[in-house]
């Protein structure tokens, strides 16, 4: 079994209303110099080694990604 | 005219949609996500809910759902199709309709009556009303702002695909102002507001969504 883990972002002209409201609570808890804050997802998925690369970019674009608003990463880490 | 009305886990709006059907004189046909069958229905509604929780995002699951499978078939054969909301969204996901919809861009849900502008009213859903008339209807959402990249806006508005358009202060952030679109053919068509919600006077805040399900059903005796 090996780890990969899919992140997911908001693409960068997408606006992202949790993420500022993020960015915008920082300086009210009294944490300064926060410039901007962008908020996604993150998946660790178990999965066995004969699972190739282009079946987990699959599983990334067409399913835990909406790729009309969301840009994704697909890395393998060891576990 | 037999209307499929689907049903997922998490849907709400299903039993309103069923008789906004039978307020314009239809059949409602309840379907089920899990069933590939669309029981010789003459046209579908996806209604609004929380389809699987909202889980991953809104329609994401829901699309994959069996009778969705047979909803995209029959759609890009021309049947007509109609996403409420939640539906919209399926819809999105489920590549029928372009763009997606994001959360409001204030962040609080929404929940009010609003008026919308009806921009097209070629497609199968919205022949009864007069172009350009404003209606009222409730709006109940909280990722309902519609967006799509410039290419699709631009092919949107040249092609007169959008089909409603909120009037006044934009509620949701949504691109243009859309509140609802079509797709090329004019069949498949998906909104934001609630027009199941407003086909009476007791029960809702005027009787102009009904000219929607009144629109389908002179569709299909047309055709």
């Amino acid at each position: 079994m090996a780890r990969v883990v899919v992140d997911v972002m908001p693409k960068p002209e997408i606006l992202d209303p949790q993420g500022q409201a993020v960015a915008n609570a920082l300086p009210r808890l009294g944490f300064e110099g926060i410039a901007e804050v962008r908020q996604g997802k993150h998946f660790e998925l178990e999965v066995a080694d004969d699972v190739d690369d282009a079946t987990l970019a699959k599983i990334a674009e067409t399913f835990l990604a909406n790729p009309v608003i969301e840009d994704w990463t697909v890395r393998r880490v060891e576990a | 005219m037999r209307v499929g009305v689907i049903t997922f886990p998490g849907t709400l709006d299903d039993v309103d949609a069923q008789r906004a059907v039978k307020y314009a004189e239809g059949e409602a046909v309840p379907l089920w996500h899990a069933d590939h069958d669309l029981k010789g229905v003459d046209a579908v509604i996806v209604p609004g809910g929380f389809s699987y929780g909202d889980y991953l995002r809104c329609g994401a699951i829901a699309r994959f759902a069996p009778v969705m499978q047979e909803v995209v078939e029959a759609a890009n054969k021309g049947m007509p199709v109609l996403g409420i909301c939640n539906g919209f969204q399926i819809l999105c996901e489920a590549h029928l309709l372009p763009g997606a919809l994001t959360r409001n861009h204030k962040l609080h849900f929404v929940c009010r009556d609003q008026w919308l502008s009806v921009e097209n009213n070629q497609t199968a859903w919205t022949t009864r009303y007069e172009k350009q008339a404003e209606i009222l209807v409730p709006l109940k959402s909280g990722e309902g702002g519609y967006q799509a990249d410039e290419n699709t806006l631009k092919e949107l508005e040249d092609n007169g695909r959008v089909v409603f358009r909120y009037v006044g202060e934009n509620p949701n952030g949504s691109r243009n102002n859309i509140a609802g679109i079509t797709n090329a053919k004019g069949n498949v068509v998906g909104l934001m507001p609630h027009p199941e919600h407003a086909i009476e006077a007791l029960t809702g805040p005027t009787d102009d969504g009904l000219g929607m399900f009144l629109s389908l059903v002179d569709s299909v005796v047309k055709a």
